[in-house]
């Protein structure tokens, strides 16, 4: 075995990601920790100051409710986000966000995150939800009060560790481990308690882009199903794990569309069909009630768009210019002022692609795009795991102790493992949380973890001969480069072993022309489904043969067999729900039609973890009374 | 070749262990070269051109070239970040020019304060995070009707 250091890390909370959940439970966690004298560590594969999808910025924050000023009621959002995801949500969780998410918002502003203001001082909304930010630093400042709160408390930060399993004491999670990607160090922390929000899961599709831009994902290739891994590792139940989420974005830069739809009130149509949302208004009878009601699920509209590129109407096309002119039109007798607005309109656009995806910037300005003149073009990007944004797929995790939910079974935010928590991408079927609710419910968790540990935390036992064995399997891959690459004058092609992107092709391929990716043009049925389980049985064998040469190349192996667990968990799932509910995110083909006397309930699953099986389940729905 | 490194404006960091770009990039791409004292992106096609490694380099060695796979050559966005905002420089395929300026933040950096100044309480068992309710601007947190 590769003759890496041991390090052991005791703690009392161990936080497992340095994102936007987890810079929350560690701010409000540290605040907690410090009154009971406990320790909170958090592991971040990244730098904190610019680690996960906000690594960029971002331009808005797509989750403010506005309570204090009546602008909405917490019940409001659980409307929304029920009808946006078909019916399937867990109202408990999303209300418990939605009740706190407001006091995040009001926190980031004090830290420093410029929120635009109108002429009274009331925040800018860019629709009903969602505030304008200038977002380029959002996750410096958030990241910076989350290390002002740590180390206030007399806790740790670990940077460039990257965290692969969890260690267990019978169905309790007592820690983790993780290797650094800078020295010969693999690490064992210890703990009474754990918090996995370390994002979604991309790149387990094939990317449209599969060249120079393979790395042009929609949401971070850095995030690869961490959380999902580590809960499933865990024997933790698992939720909406078919619920992927495919957003309709700027074509290849995948700049974000959200300004241009809500602020600057522009159309999207297909180039032979016309305003598709018109055009096929019908189309949406068939997803009743979700399909009547503004605004239209994501998802349909989605699918109104691929049905008219199916039929030979596209491309489709983001009506820029259309949209500049209506808004110049209402300043027809006043140019300067016209002018003026044109200026702010131009800046606000291109701000909108430089805070958070600026290949988009890159590619209008390598097109000679300009948006007053001519519309552009938009698509569906690849699927992608994502509970805090539109997808729904994570951990099932307990509802608030205040609230009369059936899903209840101990401390707020906990899965069904003892001592672990799960929060933002990490959690399940609590969709549109997006930064700051996935903020908000990382400052659950930590506050609930911590409760926790004062009630029940006890010295965690670590079996230590399990740990070795998990080190020997976690640096194999090094040891299989090391015995094997001088064998053949190209190390790259070997019989003894697989390099990791070799690995993650294969992955890819297998997932988009089974499991419904672009090339299949999101359509799969059961027959697909199971072909494509029997294959990945010969890719999870072939996951032990993967090879790295260095820090680097072993967190690529990691990554990818993270992406399996990611990957055959959504099979599963699609496969036993046998409906299409989120036709525009995938369409079974063989059970075409929504099916709400069987399927209005969750797919739940779950990992055994003494015999690798898996268990699918159906979960009640449960609706808030009076909402 | 998604994020590049300028050979001539590249000063290894000044062979300090740490580079900024290698700090800094979030999928842990950028490497040093300690023979030639020159970083580089060990993997291009897995950046994200998300140019965090070109803001934070001291030197501005650093900038991106569009993905081969799409952009059309001859485009640029470079930013020039300071404490308090950021200038974007967008070049286009034409050569025509466009320039941004936008505030990054309103604090100094480094200040923030995690309780944001509100008051705080000592309940663990109540449903009200550290600074609630006076964060939410309400006198409780919440309950459904
Ligand atoms: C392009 C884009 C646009 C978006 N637009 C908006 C918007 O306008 N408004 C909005 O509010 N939200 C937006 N979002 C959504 C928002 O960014 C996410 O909802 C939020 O970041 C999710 O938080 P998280 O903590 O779950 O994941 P992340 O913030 O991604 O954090 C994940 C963390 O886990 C770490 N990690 C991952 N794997 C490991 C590992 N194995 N070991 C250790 N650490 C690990 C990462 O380094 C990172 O620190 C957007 C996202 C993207 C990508
Ligand atoms: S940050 Fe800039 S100067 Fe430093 S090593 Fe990287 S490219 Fe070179
Ligand atoms: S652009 Fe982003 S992903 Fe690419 S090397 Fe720089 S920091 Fe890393």
């Amino acid at each position: 075995m590769a003759n890496w250091e041991t390090v052991v890390v005791n703690t009392d909370l161990l936080i497992c990601g340095g994102g936007f959940a987890t810079c929350g439970a560690a701010t409000e966690a540290s605040y907690w920790a410090k009154k009971k004298g406990l320790k909170v560590t958090l592991v971040d594969k990244g730098a904190l100051d610019r680690s996960g999808a906000v690594a960029m910025g971002l331009s808005a924050i797509n989750q403010y409710v506005g309570v204090k000023d009546g602008e909405n009621t917490v019940e409001d959002y659980v409307r929304y986000v029920r009808q946006d995801l078909m019916g399937i949500s867990r109202e408990d969780l999303v209300y418990n966000i939605a009740r706190h998410v407001d006091s995040t918002v009001h926190l980031f502003e004090k830290w420093g995150l410029k929120i635009w203001k109108d002429e009274q001082g009331k925040y800018v909304h860019e629709g009903r939800w969602q505030l304008m930010i200038n977002g380029e630093s959002y996750k410096i400042i958030i990241a910076e009060a989350a290390k002002n709160a740590i180390a206030a408390a007399g806790g740790e930060i670990f940077e460039r560790v990257f965290i692969v399993e969890p260690l267990m004491d019978g169905n309790k999670c007592v820690g983790a481990v993780g290797f650094s990607t800078r020295e010969n160090q693999f690490y064992v922390f210890k703990a009474k308690a754990v918090i996995i929000g370390m994002g979604g899961a991309v790149h387990v599709f094939r990317p449209r882009s599969v060249g120079e831009g393979f790395g042009r994902s929609w949401y971070p290739p850095f995030n690869s199903g961490s959380s999902a891994y580590f809960t499933i590792k865990a024997g933790a139940e698992m939720t909406c794990q078919e619920v992927r989420f495919i957003p309709v974005r700027f074509k290849d830069g995948y700049g974000p569309v959200g300004a241009w739809f809500l602020l600057f009130k522009s159309r999207a149509i297909s180039a032979g069909g016309g305003d598709y949302m018109v055009t096929r208004k019908d189309t949406l009878q068939k997803y009743a009630p979700y399909g009547l009601v503004k605004p239209i699920p994501a998802n349909l509209r989605n699918y109104l768009g691929m049905l008219d590129t199916d039929e030979g109407l596209g491309p489709l096309y983001m009506e820029t210019d259309e949209a500049i002119k209506n808004i110049a039109e209402q300043y027809k007798d006043d140019t300067k002022a016209f002018k003026k607005k044109m200026k702010e309109l131009e800046s606000e656009a291109w701000e909108d692609f430089l805070d958070m995806t600026i290949s988009q910037a890159i590619l209008w300005a390598g097109q000679n795009v300009k948006p007053e003149e001519k519309h552009s073009e938009i698509t569906a990007c690849e699927p992608y795991f994502i509970g805090s944004h539109s997808g729904a797929s994570g951990a099932w995790v307990s509802g608030p102790e205040d609230l009369p939910t059936p899903y209840k079974w101990g401390y707020v935010n906990m899965t069904t493992v003892e001592g672990l928590f799960a929060a933002g991408d990490g959690s399940g079927a609590s969709s549109h949380k997006f930064s700051s609710g996935s903020h908000a419910e990382g400052r659950i968790a930590g506050k609930s973890a911590i409760k926790y540990i004062v009630e029940k935390g006890k010295e965690p036992n670590v079996d230590m001969a399990e740990v070795e064995k998990l080190k020997a399997k976690i640096l194999l891959p090094l040891d299989l480069w090391e015995k094997h690459s001088k064998e053949t004058t190209d190390p790259e092609i070997n019989t003894n072993y697989i390099l990791p992107r070799q690995f993650l092709h294969r992955l890819q391929k297998l997932m988009d022309e089974y499991a419904g990716g672009v090339v299949s043009a999101f359509k799969t049925s059961k027959a697909l489904l199971e072909r494509g389980l029997e294959l990945m049985v010969f890719l999870k064998e072939d996951a032990e043969k993967m090879a790295a040469r260095d820090q680097h190349e072993l967190m690529r192996v990691w990554e990818n067999n993270q992406r399996v667990m990611q990957a055959e968990a959504h099979i599963r799932s699609i496969h036993f729900r046998e409906e299409t509910r989120w036709p525009g995110y995938y369409f079974r083909a063989d059970k075409p039609n929504m099916d709400d006397a069987n399927w209005r309930c969750f797919v739940n699953c779950q990992w055994d973890r003494m015999t690798g099986e898996w268990k699918m389940m159906k979960k009640d729905i449960w609706n808030m009374p009076g909402v | 070749m998604p994020s590049y490194v300028i050979f001539e404006k590249c000063d290894g960091c000044k062979g300090q262990d740490k580079t900024a770009c290698m700090y800094i990039c979030p999928n842990d791409l950028m490497v040093l070269d300690k023979e030639r004292m020159k970083a580089y992106n060990r993997d291009p096609q897995m950046c994200w051109e998300c140019m965090c490694c070109v803001k934070i380099c001291p030197q501005q060695a650093m900038d991106v070239r569009g993905y081969a796979d799409f952009i059309p050559m001859g485009a640029s966005a470079t930013p020039l970040r300071g404490s308090e905002d950021i200038m974007w420089t967008i070049k286009f395929r034409d050569g025509s020019i466009k320039r941004f300026k936008f505030p990054t933040r309103t604090t100094p950096e480094g200040s923030a304060d995690p309780l944001g100044g509100f008051g705080t309480h000592d309940d663990l068992n109540s449903p009200a995070l550290a600074t609630e309710p006076g964060s939410l601007g309400l006198t409780a947190v919440p309950t459904p009707n």
